[in-house]
């Protein structure tokens, strides 16, 4: 421990001497059902919800088949909180202690990070917990049963914001704008010049009542706290508390291969420059490194999944090689995964790292499909795509309270999983109190519709 | 400046984890029970202890999310050596399960609930919202069981009542210590003896608490296997029903054709004979039965007869003779008749008719046909009804 402790003093003077600009970095040891926790519920202390228990019990099962290993966990803010595991060596936890450094370098200067940062305050791991009480409560004063039908709508559409959008955003204007005067007609003009005739009343013309939703409304969480007609102030809240972890979760998901890179790239270059690791502890920690940053599982040839700490920690190589460190720093800034990987995965890169594209078929037959530098850009990037969902909009609520979502079939290619639609529909049913309708494309791109 | 908290064993008392995991188990449990009926069409589980279990395969809840169609080829970026065209992993007709990485999908990994059959039974009391049984009137009267009422300074010892006591003496103490009733100190109170008190007991008569449940099965050649699997799954849940109301439930199997046979249970549904239908045999049967082991004025008994109705012609009058003899003396017979909905019945068969008579002429005679699944429900809950009305 102390050991540690002296070791990660002197890896944070280094990274401060190398330039990294970060808020500080609280850590704290965690026993390893801890850190399984943490890796099924996103936060150390989370809403309770029986979907996270099936999420829980396929963790345990992938981590006893030794699939999956967490090293470490890092939430960003001010000051950031790392979780280490304490069953960890101390060259792992050293390592670790680098790669968060790079992490919370990486959360402070990013755009999407610094913005939810502005938006929310820097404390999601507070935040979460005080939500979690207070759905505690809510269970209490209103039975599981009902506050789990709320979280089964919200929890469900958690993907469903408006990214763009401010995390507290005001109510629709209730009223437009008249749509411009009436021209006179030659008629009027000549009577209102008429002598003794009063100038006439200004008629109420601006008071036109807006449509709900004005435009095709993506925040789904949003617009059903704001505008379902029967809904309890406390069912708000959660809608509301789940949206603002969403937010929370939206930078982490849209960066994660630049983000975990970034970090990797910065545990690497602090472990090679700390000159006061001893020896054997550094080659562990290299060791560590590279189980890390591989691509494919020790054994394989191929791996049908990108390791993101791979891909990222060699496109950021490259960067810092050909571009310097301070256009490094600027893409750090300014990109998601969006940019980084069309602007800076080129040919010769997935080339040397052997990407491609491949296709399952029915039959689970798996093939290669093809090298296209596109192509490949496309399929890294496919499931990262409006936060990795379906484009669904609130389109209309009409004066019965009835509201109709549609899917952008147009944008993504195909139509929604009618199956399991319905059933997001009749959560969002139980919520909405009201009719509720999903029109959306079967397989020959006819409209379908879906009510519950 | 980084802060290396101390360690923090409170992370490992309280798992939310396992919390949700058991919150997602009870619902899992909610869903079993609302598909009950389908669940429970085999295995014999009829005069087991009713601790029994059943082992329930279940896949998870799936909490659905919005999700764009299956496509018919799926694309994803992978790594590694490859060309286009190359076989990464070959269709399944050809190779088994491939250990790959990254392909866990979700509803792989089934587990097993474990259902007591007594939680099963009163689940499906509740959804069929079944009224109690009543035990017979006239069973009730021999059966006298001591019961406790009151106290008094004496008795035998090994009825001290020695909570009682100790009231008295604090009671006593008070009193007798006038103002003292501030703290009770140290100072143990002493007893005496007008503080014992000893339970009385009473001789009270109570109502008769074992049944009897006779069932009698046609395995004639005419019934066959999915008819028999209905009268089989009546006859259980009857019999769980019973065994909800009475302390001891005895069970008697009989099966006829032309001849009766009393069998054990785990014979008593593979049990088949390719004779003629002769019902006056069974029932002669049971009555004898009840005559040896089971008086009615002392048990309560229930008779249950399944079969297609062709009774033997030449069987009638003795056929109605003995079962109004049994419909006289037990608690309730039921009758069920099995046989598909499209079986051509221009009018009722012989033994619906007699049990009609038998119904109509009083006695405490149920009658239902079961020609599927929901059927079993329908006369469950007729059964039971009716019972409780009288």
């Amino acid at each position: 421990m102390t050991e540690l402790q002296d070791y990660a003093e002197r890896i944070e003077a280094l990274a401060q001497r190398l330039g990294l600009d970060y808020y500080p970095v609280d850590f704290e040891m965690a026993p390893a059902s801890l850190m399984t926790e943490i890796a099924v519920y996103g936060l150390p202390v989370r809403m309770p919800h029986w979907s996270f228990g099936v999420r829980y019990i396929h963790q345990l099962v992938r981590q006893s088949m030794g699939h999956s290993k967490i090293f470490e966990v890092m939430f960003p803010g001010d000051p950031c909180r790392a979780f280490l595991m304490d069953g960890n060596s101390t060259a792992e936890n050293a390592l670790v202690t680098a790669h968060v450094l790079g992490h919370a370098d990486f959360s402070k200067n990013n755009q999407l990070f610094a913005r939810f940062h502005a938006m929310a305050g820097g404390n999601i791991v507070e935040t979460a917990a005080a939500h979690a009480h207070r759905i505690q409560l809510a269970i209490e004063a209103h039975g599981v049963e009902k506050v789990e039908s709320v979280l089964d709508a919200a929890l469900a559409l958690e993907a469903h914001i408006d990214v763009g959008a401010e995390l507290h955003r005001a109510r629709y204007p209730e009223f437009t704008a008249a749509k411009g005067r009436v021209p006179e007609t030659g008629f009027q003009s000549r009577f209102r010049q008429l002598p003794g005739a009063d100038a006439p009343a200004a008629v109420k013309t601006g008071q036109v009542r807006a449509p709900v939703p004005p435009h095709s409304e993506y925040d789904l969480l949003w617009f059903i706290a704001n505008y379902a007609p029967e809904l309890e102030q406390w069912e708000r809240d959660i809608f509301l508390m789940v949206r603002t972890e969403s937010f929370y979760f939206y930078p982490v998901f849209a960066c994660q291969i630049m983000n975990e890179g970034w970090a990797s790239y910065w545990h690497a270059r602090l472990l090679r420059e700390a000159d006061f690791l001893p020896q054997p502890l550094y080659l562990s920690a290299i060791k560590a490194h590279s189980d890390v940053v591989r691509p494919f599982a020790s054994g394989q040839q191929t791996a049908l999944a990108i390791n993101p700490y791979h891909l990222g920690f060699t496109i950021w190589e490259r960067i810092v090689e050909r571009h310097g460190l301070e256009r490094a720093r600027e893409v750090r800034r300014d990109e998601d995964d969006f940019g980084f990987i069309r602007n800076f995965l080129d040919e010769e890169l997935a080339q040397a790292a052997g990407l491609f594209v491949y296709e399952t078929r029915p039959g689970d037959e798996i093939r290669v499909a093809t090298k296209d530098i596109n192509a490949i850009r496309e399929a890294i990037l496919a499931p990262k795509f409006n936060y990795g969902s379906p484009r669904v909009a609130a389109t209309e609520l009409k004066h019965d309270g009835s509201l109709t979502l549609a899917h952008d079939h147009g944008s993504d290619g195909r139509g929604l999983d009618v199956t399991r639609a319905k059933r997001v529909l009749d959560y969002v049913h139980r919520v909405w109190r009201r009719p509720v309708k999903l029109v959306t494309a079967n397989d020959k791109n006819e409209a379908v519709e879906i009510a519950a | 400046m980084i802060r290396i908290a101390a360690e923090t064993p409170w992370y490992d008392l309280f798992s939310r984890g396992a919390r949700d995991w058991l919150r997602h188990n009870e619902k899992v449990r909610d869903a079993v029970k609302d598909t009950l009926p389908d669940l429970l069409a085999s295995s014999d589980l009829m005069t087991g202890p009713g601790s029994r279990t059943v082992a329930v395969p279940v896949k998870f809840l799936e909490h659905a999310r919005l999700r764009l169609a299956e496509a018919q080829v799926n694309q994803g970026a992978g790594q590694g050596r490859g060309e286009p065209g190359d076989v990464l992993q070959p269709g399944r007709e050809e190779g088994g399960e491939q250990g790959q990485a990254g392909g866990t999908n979700d509803g792989e990994i089934r587990f097993v609930v474990e259902l007591k059959l007594d939680e099963i039974v009163d689940w499906l009391w509740e959804e069929l919202k079944l009224p109690e049984l009543k035990p017979k009137r006239t069973a009730t009267l021999d059966q006298a069981e001591y019961t406790r009422e009151g106290w008094d300074k004496r008795g035998a010892r090994s009825r001290l009542d020695r909570r009682r006591t100790m009231k008295e003496a604090v009671k006593r103490h008070a009193i007798q210590g006038g103002a003292a009733t501030t703290v009770i100190d140290d100072e143990p109170i002493s007893l005496v003896n007008d503080d014992l008190r000893f339970r009385q007991l009473v001789k009270r008569p109570s109502p008769a608490t074992s049944a009897a449940v006779i069932f009698a099965l046609d395995v004639s050649g005419s019934m066959d296997e999915a008819q028999r699997r209905l009268a089989k799954q009546f006859f259980f849940f009857a019999l769980q029903g019973i065994r909800r109301q009475y302390a001891k439930v005895e069970t008697v199997f009989l099966a006829h054709a032309a001849q009766a046979w009393e069998f054990d249970e785990s014979q008593f549904f593979q049990a088949s004979s390719s004779g003629g239908t002769v019902t006056s045999s069974v029932a002669r049967l049971a009555l004898e039965v009840m005559e040896k082991r089971y008086d009615p004025s002392r048990y309560n008994v229930y008779f249950f007869y399944a079969s297609d109705g062709e009774n033997a012609a030449e069987d009638r009058d003795e056929a109605r003779a003995t079962l109004a003899d049994i419909a006289g003396q037990v608690n309730y017979s039921g009758y069920c008749e099995t046989g598909g909905v499209a079986t051509f019945r221009p009018r009722d068969t012989q033994l619906a008719e007699i049990f009609s008579e038998l119904k109509t002429s009083g006695l405490a005679v149920g009658t239902s046909h079961l020609a599927s699944q929901d059927d079993v429900w329908n006369a469950i809950r007729e059964f039971f009804t009716e019972q409780s009305k009288e």
